[in-house]
């Protein structure tokens, strides 16, 4: 393979390569010369714009971009002010700076997107010079203008425009200039006559680059690295010097022996260069100049333009691509001429293994000799990424994998995912796509980055098996393309509604991670409402469509969806949102289709707006909850007859709900209320001294009472105690109160007083329809064992027992239980028996023998 | 600290920890000294996720109650506000932040469980969101209470629900549930009884879809979700519950793991000092499995505990008896290593029998007993058609509303509904005895279905207790060999489902499934290939048991027997919106109207 180092050329200890990438798809009529070119590292897309300067509106020139394959993708006639400098931004955006400091953003497609100014001051004074330049910050535009004033906008995403402070001296541009990036600051380093200058922010500052020689001259072109981190300035007689960006170290100083300027001066390094390089150009000369002071020396036919890469430089012309790079390290190691090294060794080993020749076991001795082996298979498969070829890229494939038989435990990751990475690296070179990505550049931007990019380019189809092909997770991958894919798909116009929601539907599908509101938020965006609906009504989150719905005036919409999603906070978002949007009316409607939202609302109600509540019922002809807020309102209320008032309200509700019982308990409630007042009349000067209104000091009795007043049973206690017996005679009847609880309530009542009399002479108006054993235990309470004795015998025989150990008469408990030869209630007498009623404890053991012989 | 978070088959410490870690990194995004003032609603819960010793590691220096005017004066650069995103809070909050004059504190707002944007409005409308720096939620919905307990703490889902439409609750549970499959891994089964489980088993459904593409790679460790409506089982929660946690809850009322007990049975009886001064504080005493004493009698029934402690107590006195036998220097060393532990259970032991000694007090009372046995005669069908004489005479007496109200909702929900005679009868006899603004209650207690009229002539309540055998004559309280020893004769509803739902399976009880109220549903969650568990033979399978509108300590205890049953192949998980009993329950259904201002 000998052919492989045929376009090797050394440089000090490495070798640089020239490798084509492409033959043009372009035709360009007039080649480069005269164009505006801007072209995007990473393999991005190139712009061209034909003499920019051409101010004549009759003949417009035509802004074209094409794929870094030169296919085209769009072509327009610029119809702009003059343009003195094109730029990508990091996204694939086309940035075109006019004369006049106005910046037009323009997508790949070539749609206008929107634009910015560099400051109104340039209009006057215009732009001399321009450049764009990538930071930490993302892509910034610097300019100098007429009056000879450098402005810096960092990042165009967040526009922050800097006028850097003048320089001294300065007249016009500056011979050269470029953009540096130190420590997260921008700075501008610019070379006027002899002197050298750095402009930050604050100040300007004279710079002497460390080892310059004196006998130099000025400097006429400088370059900074990909990185930042070198720097390159050519003087006019044609010495390079070559150090850190900071101005701090010298690398070398090359003497060129050229005094024209070159149209061009770019770094070509790679991470971990052996030797690392300046490349500079001339109308028919391309110089490699190594920092070993070795140079390399290319001709040149035809007018070039050249991209500083990551690792390399891609030269383009007008009929094809190269990409200049110097050899990496371990391709050296294999390829070199007579190399030993042990991926070398393998190569060839397993080159006689297809010959089928014994050889082959020679060289793998050799390598197994030194246990190199693992050592060669990876330096197979680290070189095979490194390589363009494809054919190359096999061959050291299937030596490492040729290898990996003889390993036994190595780690079979690399290779796998280096011959992933080469197989999706080789899709995307193919002219058609036009993505020339080396491996290390592939790495630098990740799998992600490159599948936004084939995204971006609409690469759909593409993207989607790299996806899949690599096993990306869906939300990463698969789902991202797609809603790309459906956003892009909304915006074709010569489609309808309805095919467009379903193409979208089939093949999204439920991809997870794919947010239909997003779709449809670009749809709306497109102005393609009904569209945006349809789409929405695919999405699971109901969170995600409230808003849109909202924002579109959706409103109806919107508040279903949000009923949906069972979020009730995203409800009450969606219901106070038409509160102020409608009229009170409409309102009500709404909310009366969502039951939901408005039990909701009517919660919220509860809680802020009562009024509104009462509204909201007496729309729906609620009855009964109105009836209840009536009630609760009625407890809220300070006057009687407003509390009376409101309370026949909730009767007549009560009745329109058919609840007969509630308006009946109701009407109680408020006859209650008036026997309360008249009662008060009636009483209230002499005897209560009790006016509805002051509740402050009263006898215990009557506070009960009147702090209750819708208390039936505590006003019949108040009654009893105030001895008003005739009245309460009366609640009872009227209010139809069961015999059982009048009865209690008088037994009670008479026995708190201690009217033992009056107790005895009730206990035999008539039968005691609560028993007689409760007047037992009542006079106990009250303890009043003598009154509760004159009970005990008219208890039931069933009582009995319980009546007599009520009064603690254990003797007559004992004669009771024996009698009813209940053993139950004889244990229960036994268990209250102490040691001295040994005479009954004998009596009811030998009752219990008894019981127990039987 | 919370170790007995992870004794049971699922670690429940993960999500503790989980939760424990939000916070901690929330806290320390507001950098300096902090004050907290809390929603005093929230202390209860977040007590189970972190002591004060960690907020004090991240800075917390003081803490304050929620309430209006200016807030306490501290010296501290961050003031954050814990609060549920209620509106009410909000207006405090703004009153708060509005006076308080130090221009270089620094305010938070931490919502629980999750943040509102009505709340986040009124605050606007309010003028003072923009003096908060951050805005964040806690996602705090299912709090572990034990080993093998789950609750939201969330005490007005079963009203918000049945009265008032309102599914907040079930969002949270919903959410609460994902954060658990999050965790333990995507449950592959769910049943559910019920229009709440239902909704809520939808909302998962759709959230999962909502999440496809972030396939949870762990192992489930749930293979089952068992979702039921606390209105599938009304009468369950109305029974009083005779297990011994059941009855301290009943009695003493259980609160977020704490009770609270009359201090006189507890006075420390040390020796020559008379007690001059009985301790008036109320004895605080935390309850859970942590307590080796109290895990092994929780669960038992009331009637059982006397002879289990009986038991311990002897072999508490052997323990300390063994010193005697010490002879060797050895020996003595490994019996005072033991100490510290037999002390432990020394202490334990005390306390509750002190605490059963209390309650003996009560439950053999003649009022308990006549309780108990009218509960029993509706929960067998005697005579629930007519009206009950013993609460007649119980409303005649006036005892406790609560209590009247728990008697007549079991007689209907046994009798399946009220004649309607019986019905305004008891209603009557309330509203005149208690007083007329309860009609607002008896209304509320009507519209959850605890308290109707009868509507069809059939009473199909003897149907369901035949048909799963909710009354068992012969219930062992001693040795149980079936749940009904919760109630001492009434078998749980709401258990006996999930017990049938293990095994044979609702199929074979359909007829009844129809008469509960609300669908019953199976789903099936497909889980990524390669996280279907290879199950060993003779491995359990484990059903989280989810009720949605509360659940009591009994059934806890049921279902903890039916884990420990050898038999059962199951174990149970329970989580619930809120831990009740009858009397909170029917506490948080009553309507309460402002005092009157006469």
């Amino acid at each position: 393979m000998a052919f492989i180092t045929a376009n090797w050329n050394p440089l000090g200890e490495a070798f640089y390569r020239k490798t084509e990438l492409y033959e043009m798809c372009w035709n360009l009529r007039d080649g480069l010369r005269d164009s505006l070119v801007a072209a995007a590292p990473y393999g991005g897309p190139i712009a061209l714009l034909r003499e920019p300067l051409r101010r004549s509106p009759s003949s417009r020139p035509q802004l074209e971009i094409y794929s870094a394959s030169g296919v085209g993708i769009a072509s327009f006639p610029w119809k702009s002010g003059p343009v003195v400098q094109l730029g990508w931004t990091v996204s694939d955006e086309l940035l075109c700076i006019q004369e006049d400091g106005s910046v037009l953003i323009y997508d790949l497609f070539g749609s206008f997107k929107r634009h910015f100014s560099m400051g109104q001051e340039v209009v006057q004074t215009q732009v001399l010079e321009a450049k764009v330049f990538h930071s930490p910050y993302g892509t910034g535009v610097a300019i100098v203008t007429g009056s000879s004033r450098f402005t810096l906008a960092t990042n165009i995403d967040d526009l922050k425009l800097r006028r850097l402070p003048e320089v001294p001296g300065l007249q016009g541009k500056p011979s050269c200039w470029v953009v540096l990036t130190q420590d997260r600051q921008t700075k501008v380093l610019l070379s006027n006559g002899l002197d050298l200058y750095i402009v930050d922010n604050t100040s300007c500052t004279a710079v002497v680059p460390p080892g310059l020689s004196p006998q130099a001259g000025s400097v006429v072109h400088m370059s900074v690295s990909f990185s930042y981190k070198y720097l390159a300035l050519f003087t006019d007689s044609g010495h390079l010097w070559t150090g850190t960006s900071n101005l701090q170290e010298k690398l070398s100083e090359v003497d060129t022996k050229k005094t024209t300027t070159p149209r061009q001066m770019v770094w070509c390094r790679r991470p971990k260069s052996q030797q690392p390089s300046v490349v500079l150009m001339w109308d028919r000369l391309l110089l490699v100049a190594g920092v070993c002071n070795d140079t390399i020396q290319f001709p040149l036919e035809d007018p070039c333009v050249l991209i500083g890469e990551l690792d390399g430089v891609r030269i383009i012309s007008s009929t094809n691509q190269e990409l200049l790079q110097e050899v990496p390290l371990v391709c050296q190691d294999i390829f070199k001429i007579a190399s030993m090294a042990p991926g070398a060794l393998l190569l060839e080993a397993h080159r006689e293994y297809e010959k089928l020749s014994q050889k082959a076991d020679e060289y793998l001795r050799e390598i197994k000799e030194q246990s190199m082996l693992g050592e060669a298979v990876k330096q197979c498969v680290e070189a095979a990424g490194h390589e363009y070829d494809t054919n190359t890229q096999k061959s050291l494939m299937r030596a490492a994998s040729f290898g990996k038989c003889f390993l036994t435990d190595f780690s079979p990751d690399q290779f796998v995912s280096t011959c992933r990475e080469l197989r999706v690296l080789n899709s995307v070179r193919e002219s058609s796509v036009g993505l020339p990505l080396t491996h290390a550049q592939f790495k630098q931007m990740t799998v992600q980055v490159l599948i936004d990019r084939l995204v971006y380019r609409q690469f759909y189809p593409l993207a989607i098996e790299i996806c899949r092909y690599l096993k990306i997770p869906d939300y990463q991958g698969v789902s991202r393309v797609l809603k790309h894919w459906a956003s892009c798909k909304v915006q074709q116009k010569d489609l309808s509604d309805e095919a467009i929601a379903r193409a979208v539907c089939v093949k999204v599908g439920d991809s997870p991670g794919v947010s239909y509101s997003d779709i449809a938020a670009r749809a709306y965006e497109c102005g393609r409402t009904e569209l945006a609906i349809k789409l929405l009504d695919f999405e699971a989150r109901s969170g995600e469509q409230v808003p849109l719905l909202l924002k579109m005036k959706r409103s109806q919409l919107a508040l279903s969806k949000a009923v949906e999603s069972g979020d009730t906070d995203l409800v009450y978002t969606v219901v106070s949102y038409l509160k102020n949007e409608m009229n009170r009316g409409d309102f009500f409607m709404t909310l009366r289709n969502q039951p939901v939202a408005l039990s909701l609302y009517r919660q919220f109600c509860k809680l802020q707006e009562q009024e509104t509540l009462k509204d909201l019922y007496n729309q729906d002809d609620d009855h009964q909850e109105l009836a209840n807020y009536y009630v609760t309102a009625s407890y809220k209320e300070k006057r009687l007859e407003s509390r009376l008032s409101l309370l026949q309200s909730a009767v007549d509700e009560y009745n329109k709900a058919k609840n007969e019982f509630a308006a009946k308990a109701t009407e109680d409630e408020m006859r209650l209320l008036r026997f309360q007042r008249k009662l008060d009349d009636e009483k209230g000067a002499g005897l209560l001294g009790l006016s509805l209104q002051t509740t402050q000091v009263r006898s215990d009795a009557v506070s009960i009472m009147w702090a209750e007043p819708e208390h039936f049973q505590a006003t019949m206690e108040a009654l009893l105690a105030l001895g008003l017996h005739k009245q309460a005679e009366q609640l009872y009847r009227d209010f139809r109160v069961p015999d059982k609880r009048y009865w209690w309530l008088k037994l009670k009542s008479l026995a708190e007083k201690e009217e033992w009399e009056e107790l005895e002479k009730f206990s035999k108006s008539k039968k005691s329809p609560i028993g007689y054993l409760a007047f037992v235990e009542v006079c106990m309470k009250c303890n009043n064992k003598y009154e509760a004795k004159k009970y005990v015998s008219k208890v039931t025989p069933e009582q009995k027992v319980k009546a007599h150990l009520a009064v603690s008469d254990l003797e007559g408990a004992a004669d009771a239980a024996i009698e009813r030869r209940n053993e139950a209630e004889m244990g229960a007498v036994l268990s209250r028996c102490s040691a001295s009623d040994r005479l009954v404890i004998d009596r009811l053991n030998r009752a219990r023998a008894g019981a127990a012989k039987k | 600290m919370a170790a007995h978070l992870s004794y049971g088959r699922v670690n429940l410490n993960i999500l503790r920890e989980a939760a424990r870690k939000e916070l901690r990194e929330f806290l320390d995004k507001c950098a300096g000294s902090k004050a907290i003032v809390w929603d005093e609603y929230l202390t209860g819960p977040f007590g189970l996720i972190a002591q004060y010793s960690l907020l004090k590691e991240h800075e917390v220096e003081k803490m304050f109650t929620l309430k209006s005017g200016r807030l306490p004066s501290a010296d501290v650069k961050n003031i954050i506000f814990f609060v549920r995103p209620r509106l009410e809070l909000m207006d405090i909050i703004a009153e708060n932040v509005f006076r308080c004059h130090h221009s270089s504190r620094d305010f938070h707002i931490l919502f629980v469980p999750r943040r509102s944007m009505l709340c986040e409005q009124r605050l606007k409308e309010q003028g003072v969101l923009g003096s908060f720096i951050n805005i964040d939620e806690y996602i705090l919905d299912l709090i572990p209470y034990d080993g093998d307990l789950l609750s939201m703490e969330y005490e007005s889902a079963f009203r918000e629900c049945y009265l008032e439409n309102d599914q907040t609750s079930l969002y949270h549970t919903a959410k609460g549930l994902m954060t658990l499959q999050a965790l333990y891994g995507t449950i592959p089964q769910i049943y559910g009884k019920g229009d709440c489980a239902r909704h809520v088993a939808n909302m998962m459904l759709r959230m999962k879809r909502e999440f496809a593409g972030t396939q949870n790679q762990i192992l489930p460790v749930f293979d089952t979700l068992l979702l039921l409506d606390r209105n599938v089982d009304l009468l369950t929660p109305l029974a009083t519950q005779l297990t011994y946690e059941g009855l301290i809850d009943e009695i003493y009322g259980i609160n977020n793991g704490y009770v609270k007990l009359p201090p006189e049975k507890f006075a420390q009886k040390k020796q020559g000092e008379a007690s001059k001064d009985l301790p008036t504080e109320p004895k605080k005493l935390q309850l859970n499995s942590a307590e080796e004493l109290y895990a092994e009698i929780r669960d038992k029934n009331f009637n059982a505990v006397g002879a289990a402690l009986s038991k311990k107590a002897k072999i508490i006195s052997a323990a300390f008896e063994e010193r005697h036998n010490a002879k060797t220097v050895g020996e003595i060393k490994q019996f005072v290593s033991q100490l510290p532990h037999m002390q432990a259970a020394r202490s334990s032991l005390a306390n509750h029998t002190s605490i059963a000694e209390l309650i003996k007090d009560i439950t053999t009372s003649e009022a308990f007993f006549d309780n108990l046995t009218v509960e029993q005669e509706f929960m067998t069908g005697v005579d629930t058609d007519k009206v009950n004489t013993y609460i007649e005479d119980c409303i005649a007496q006036k005892d406790p509303l609560i209590k009247i109200l728990r008697l007549v909702c079991m007689q209907s929900v046994c009798n399946n509904g009220l004649k309607q005679k019986v019905l305004d009868y008891y209603k009557r006899e309330i509203l005149q005895t208690y007083g007329y603004e309860h009609i607002l209650t008896l209304n509320n207690l009507e519209k959850g279905g605890l308290l109707k009229p009868q509507t069809s002539s059939r009473n199909n309540y003897p149907t369901i207790r035949k048909t799963l055998k909710l009354w068992m004559e012969d219930a062992n309280e001693q040795n149980p060999n079936d749940i009904s020893y919760v109630y001492s004769g009434y078998a749980p509803l709401s258990i006996r489902l999930t017990q049938v739902l293990a095994r044979p399976g609702w199929r074979s009880i359909e007829e009844v499934l129809k008469m509960l109220p609300g669908p019953h549903f199976e789903e099936r969650q497909q889980l990524p290939s390669g996280l279907h568990k290879k199950r060993q033979q003779g491995e359990n399978r484990t059903t989280l048991v989810f009720f949605l509108g509360g659940v009591t300590y009994a059934e806890i205890a049921a279902l903890r027997f039916l884990s420990q049953m050898e038999d059962s192949g199951m174990e149970y998980i329970i989580a619930t919106t809120k831990l009740v009993n009858g009397t909170t329950w029917i506490k948080s259904l009553m309507d309460r109207i402002p005092p009157s201002c006469f």
